[in-house]
């Protein structure tokens, strides 16, 4: 099958660990601030928004803050940081052979249904990653290592939420 | 002292470079550590794979130790780090539903991202989930938005949570994750029946040693204090005193006293007598020893807030202000002369004061040159001079107003 294949082609995590942890470093000492992605995600779905519908982003005011009259939604770092974070992933994934258009989903559920998991799972992370002003990279990665108390309480309401929920969708994600 | 100002080292467009390249080798490491497939960071759920665990807290307590190493020896400035400020609840109910949207979805924004970019359907469909969940917000938010405000801590930090030196708290931290990984694998063994690690033990363990060794130099190597903080940003800041553009003549803070536009701050940083005697009107009263109980209202002023340090002359004031530079960089400026030199602009010859004449700003004691026969504390005129009756000065502007320069970390 090829999940073995491709299980002998990843890193040992604590490799990729250390590694992160000194682009993580790297990141702060260069630039004063952690890595981040979902804020580039925001940023980027508001400018689409302002080419929809520019009249509804300029009267809501969270949305207003970045792309009101002519601010450029997109001129900010963290767009280029995931613009980087696509890039990377591509250029890691064609060294490995692991670009190819496939559905990753658990043996008990089709592609069909996972693609409706995955939207929703979406959905609820992009609310909550607002909600707590930042994701699990700008959050937790970041604000862990520069030890702030919100980032810390933070990272494990995520692992809470997911280890709550795990064992009601394990069909998700297990054979029987 | 890192870190870097990007911008005006390489421009716009050099900077923006900068992130994509940091993107970049973001990207790659979580691409190669198995993040784009969904599976294997659902797994970390039932236990049946760990590297969300192990990738993650490897990086905390790597970039960690790295950083506090960094500002021990003086080569980066904690300060001017970004530390996501604390919304304690918005953040702990944020972080349960992005919990949930996990174990649903199977990726986090990042690793959706990786997963998207080596064209996976189901990580394209978790990316257009997340564009939907922040629009949602954009349209919501003004429906809790005292909620999204609740439990502000501002910058906090797990050393002020706890009192701990820095360095414990790094070194509990490391402590703590590897404890995580051995009890994790426990608990995976357990259910499965098997390792869930095939890595060699002995490099582990080698590694997980070297670790807590190098993360136990902070408990010896510590923080930089106010004192040790002015030298490294003496060659900052010194010319500031040296050429006098930090000192301002009274008539200037005599006009920021009647300018709304600017948010004044006057620390008086004089004994509890000479307050008694007089002080400025507004003007508040921060002994030198409590200085830096004021670190973090000087960390969140606001862009016109303008914070001026008086003594009797300058000697006092000039020490404040070096301190209030070491641990906070407010737009702080010293009173030319200090109360001595104010009183005899706006003070003298009145029958509460024993007059001994124009104190000589040459000669500097620290202390206050003219007696005053009452304490009366602001109630004196020369407290705040009438805006019309007050003798007109010419002076050199030295005040500038800040112009933040927007340095919002991770989300925003």
């Amino acid at each position: 099958m090829k999940t073995t294949t491709d299980e002998t082609k990843y890193w040992n995590p604590y490799v990729a660990g250390v590694l992160l942890g000194v682009v993580l470093f790297l990141s702060f000492f260069i630039t004063s601030h952690g890595l981040g992605s979902s804020g580039g995600v925001n940023r980027i779905a508001v400018a689409l928004q302002d080419l929809v519908v520019p009249e509804y982003v300029d009267s809501v005011p969270y949305t207003a803050r970045m792309a009101g009259g002519d601010k450029n939604p997109l001129d900010s770092w963290i767009v280029w940081e995931v613009a980087g974070i696509l890039l990377g992933g591509f250029a890691s994934g064609m060294l490995r052979k692991r670009v190819r258009l496939q559905t990753y989903h658990g043996p008990q559920i089709s592609s069909r249904s996972r693609w409706g998991y995955a939207f929703l799972g979406g959905l609820l992370m992009g609310y909550g990653a607002r909600l707590a002003r930042g994701c699990t990279s700008g959050q937790a990665l970041s604000g862990g290592a520069v030890l702030s108390v919100g980032s810390w309480a933070f990272m494990f309401a995520v692992f809470a939420g997911g280890y709550g929920l795990a064992w009601f969708v394990r069909r998700l994600w297990q054979a029987e | 002292m890192a870190p870097f100002d990007l911008v005006a080292l390489l421009g716009v467009t050099g900077s923006y470079l900068v992130y994509l390249a940091i993107g970049f080798a973001f990207g790659f490491i979580l691409e190669s550590a198995g993040f784009g497939d969904a599976r294997r960071l659902a797994a970390q759920f039932y236990f049946s794979e760990l590297r969300v665990l192990k990738v993650m807290f490897t990086a905390i307590i790597v970039a960690m130790t790295l950083i506090f190493l960094s500002t021990a020896l003086g080569l980066l400035d904690y300060d001017e780090v970004w530390v996501n400020p604390t919304y304690l609840w918005p953040g702990i109910l944020g972080g349960l539903i992005m919990g949930v949207g996990f174990i649903i979805g199977g990726y986090c924004p990042g690793t959706s991202l990786v997963s998207m970019a080596t064209l996976k359907i189901d990580g394209a469909f978790f990316v257009l989930g997340v564009f939907a969940g922040v629009l949602l917000f954009g349209d919501t938010v003004e429906y809790f938005n005292d909620f999204w405000h609740s439990g502000f801590m501002g910058r906090f930090t797990l050393p002020e949570l706890f009192g701990l030196e820095t360095g414990v708290v790094v070194v509990l931290l490391v402590l703590m994750a590897l404890a995580m990984f051995w009890g994790f694998g426990l608990i995976s063994k357990l259910i499965y029946g098997k390792q869930e690690d095939h890595s060699p033990l002995g490099a582990r363990m080698a590694a997980a040693f070297a670790l807590l060794l190098v993360s136990s130099l902070l408990l010896f190597y510590e923080q930089p204090d106010a004192d040790r903080k002015w030298e490294l940003l003496a060659d900052k800041y010194a010319p500031r005193l040296q050429q006098r553009t930090a000192y301002i003549d009274p008539a200037e803070l005599f006009h920021m006293m009647n300018d709304e536009y600017i948010e004044l701050i006057i620390f008086d940083v004089r004994d509890e007598q000479d307050w008694n005697q007089f002080h400025l009107v507004d003007a508040e009263r921060v002994p030198l020893q409590q200085l830096t109980a004021q670190r973090k209202r000087m960390k969140s002023l606001p862009e016109n807030a303008v914070v001026v340090l008086v003594s009797n002359d300058e000697i006092l004031a000039t020490r404040a202000w070096k301190q209030l530079m070491a641990i906070a960089k407010p737009n702080a400026y010293i009173l030319e002369g200090g109360i001595n030199h104010w009183l005899n602009i706006y003070g003298v010859s009145d029958d509460e004061v024993d007059d001994h004449g124009t104190a000589s700003l040459a000669t500097q004691d620290g202390s206050l040159r003219h007696p005053f026969k009452l304490a009366l504390g602001a109630r004196h005129a020369a407290a705040r001079p009438d805006e019309h009756l007050a003798p007109q000065r010419e002076y050199t502007p030295r005040v500038k107003l800040l112009k933040k320069i927007s340095k919002a970390g991770g989300c925003d």
